[in-house]
């Protein structure tokens, strides 16, 4: 079909428009870092750079210390959430039951309920448990968080896979391992990629739990942001300087993996 | 090489029955051909058989073992699938091998038995290539390919020429009945097609709504079907069926009258009494156009297929009778005709479709 230029520039200014929108917050926080706390304040476009509010907020905290947990939970989550989901989606994609419809709703209407509504409990066990301000705790507590989204997404990559090719599998030797491992893992690995790709954004971002159940030693990139959010009052360009190193491991992490998420996205073809 | 027993073999899905309870044998290096229309259950019974599908009750025995509980893997069976079912990811080479890499058969060996089964199968300049890169005749045979490499004690054929093109068809009949021949094997193959079956099969079993309606030799069930179903579905084209009359039974058949009041005498007994309703079949080849015949009609359609001819014509009682006749014989559409009968390759069916028995055996059964 032959767009009409019309439609052409009304697609063009809609999409750089929403584009702009999206990334104007990331790129005024940029900026921002690179003011002074007094040009901060203001909506100023024209000042010098500085990058005395990286050195402030580098000599204040352990940036390094706060990246490597981000990394270490963000990882553990996702590899602990693909390690439970893979096995969970094979057996509901291939083997369903008269319940795996609802089983699959029920998993995700548990991303419906405010996580504030379980903190206390979950807090409470985390205290019993010796979880508390630990990586292990966040690993278990993202894995758990990003579950639901895991599942589906793999049991819709899954689903793609006709299932003669993996009866064709058993029929050549092939027990549940044999199919997982051989068939079904590569036939679907730039799902599973994207997959993961999704929940590593997702742990990396995630900042209700952070906040609650670390302190300092298992604390990521979201709580050192937030230290720098309160108590003399509010310090613009600090705080931008520290979201923008926050930000910035991620934003580069998904700068180069678009095409596999893209890809993955809208994956479909097997055959 | 294996033989194979089913005793009472049922399916059921919740509370429908697909499989109702089916009992055959099957003997060393036979090929045997499950055919029926879409539904009948053929595909769900070589699943059974495969392992695929749970059997609900009965007795599956392969070599005289009970493998009801045995799964697809250990049975020591390959099947190819009506869609190939080929591994996208792997290469021609890597999806032949694939069993024995399972099978932990070190890479030397592998490499002999795929490169065995390429060279009968001639996949040679195929084998670094990957199944979407090969023409759907070419994919059939890697799924041959990759049933031979294993081995293995039967071969179940799932429909697999249902998505090949007319002429690859063919071919392919004549490939897979060699292969039979040159690797000695015990072969189930299931078609809707009665031609593949009728073609490859030494045995052909007839399921109709997941029961056995017969079992036979080709030709078996060709002269002598057991019932109206069996009748009309092997043949092509298919048997014409009248609606007649018993008016003699006597030693040399049962006469019947047809509803142009003309008679003929089958040589087939059974139950038939005087009055009777019965249907006559009349295969198309025992039809010839002669100024002498019984039955009258006309013309209506002229199928001229080069070697043969097909007349389809229209006689009282019978809107549409086939008739078929050598590609020399000149007769025109709309024409009138007037056809003869052989009435030893007809067929007599009682009211509840069972056939009457012919008197005697066809001549090429009779040993």
């Amino acid at each position: 079909m032959e767009d009409s230029l019309g439609r052409r520039i009304l697609t063009f200014v809609l999409g750089w428009g929403v584009a702009l929108l999206l990334f104007f917050p990331i790129f005024w926080m940029a900026l921002t870092s690179f003011k002074t706390e007094a040009e901060a304040v203001t909506a100023q476009l024209m000042f010098t750079p500085t990058l005395d509010s990286y050195r402030e907020v580098l000599s204040r905290a352990d940036y390094l210390g706060f990246a490597l947990n981000s990394v270490v939970v963000s990882v553990g989550g996702t590899v602990l959430a693909l390690l439970l989901a893979i096995p969970a989606a094979y057996s509901m994609a291939f083997h369903p039951t008269a319940r795996t419809r609802s089983t699959l709703l029920w998993m995700l209407s548990t991303k419906m309920l405010p996580s504030v509504g379980v903190l206390v409990p979950i807090y409470l066990l985390f205290r019993s448990a010796g979880l508390l301000d630990t990586r292990s705790g966040l690993v278990i507590i993202y894995a758990l968080m990003n579950l639901p989204i895991v599942v589906w997404m793999l049991f819709t990559f899954y689903k793609e896979v006709p299932r003669e090719i993996l009866e064709a599998g058993r029929m050549d030797g092939a027990r549940t391992g044999g199919e997982v491992w051989f068939l079904l893992l590569p036939l679907t690995l730039p799902g599973v990629a994207s997959t993961g790709l999704l929940s590593l954004i997702l742990c990396w971002n995630e900042a209700f739990w952070s906040l609650n159940l670390t302190s300092s030693s298992a604390a990521p990139l979201t709580a050192f942001i937030a230290s720098f959010s309160s108590p003399e009052g509010l310090f613009f360009a600090k705080l931008s300087a520290a979201s923008t190193m926050a930000v910035a491991p991620i934003l580069v992490f998904g700068w180069f993996s678009q095409r596999q998420l893209v890809r993955g996205l809208t994956f479909g073809a097997v055959k | 090489m294996a033989t194979l027993t089913l005793r009472g073999l049922r399916k059921s899905f919740g509370t429908t029955e697909v499989i109702k309870g089916i009992d055959l044998d099957i003997a060393e290096r036979e090929f045997v051909v499950f055919v029926g229309p879409s539904g009948c259950g053929k595909s769900t019974l070589l699943r059974m058989i495969a392992g695929l599908e749970p059997i609900t009750a009965g007795e599956l025995r392969i070599d005289d073992k009970r493998v009801n509980e045995v799964g697809p893997a250990d049975r020591g069976l390959a099947m190819v699938f009506q869609s190939y079912a080929l591994y996208p990811h792997m290469t021609v080479r890597q999806n032949m091998g694939f069993a024995l890499r399972l099978a932990r058969v070190p890479k030397a060996e592998r490499d002999r038995k795929v490169n065995e089964a390429s060279r009968i199968l001639q996949l040679d300049p195929y084998l670094e290539r990957r199944p979407k890169d090969l023409s759907g005749g070419q994919r059939q045979r890697v799924a041959i390919g990759r049933a031979i490499v294993r081995d293995p004690k039967v071969f179940l054929f799932d429909e697999p020429l249902s998505n090949l093109d007319a002429a690859l068809r063919g071919q392919m009949r004549i490939e897979l009945s060699r292969l039979h021949e040159e690797l000695n094997a015990t072969m189930i193959y299931v078609t809707h097609d009665q031609i593949e079956a009728m073609t490859m099969a030494e045995k052909i079993v007839v399921l109709r709504a997941g029961e056995i309606e017969q079992v036979g030799s080709p030709l078996e069930l060709y002269h002598h079907p057991i019932n109206l179903f069996v009748a009309g579905f092997i043949g092509s084209p298919r048997m014409n069926m009248l609606a007649v009359k018993v008016v003699a039974t006597n030693p040399s058949g049962t006469e019947v009258e047809l509803a142009s009041g003309a008679r003929l005498i089958v040589p087939s007994s059974g139950g038939a009494r005087v009055g009777d309703a019965v249907t006559l079949g009349i295969r198309p080849e025992a039809l010839r156009p002669d100024p002498n015949g019984v039955l009258q009609g006309e013309v209506r359609l002229v199928e001229q297929l080069g070697g043969l001819t097909l007349l389809h014509v229209a006689a009282e009682g019978i809107d549409d009778m086939t008739v078929q006749i050598e590609g020399s014989n000149g007769t025109r559409m709309h024409q009138s005709v007037r056809l003869s009968v052989d009435t030893s390759a007809c067929h007599l069916f009682d009211s509840s479709g069972l056939a009457l028995a012919h008197l005697t055996r066809h001549p090429l059964l009779a040993a």
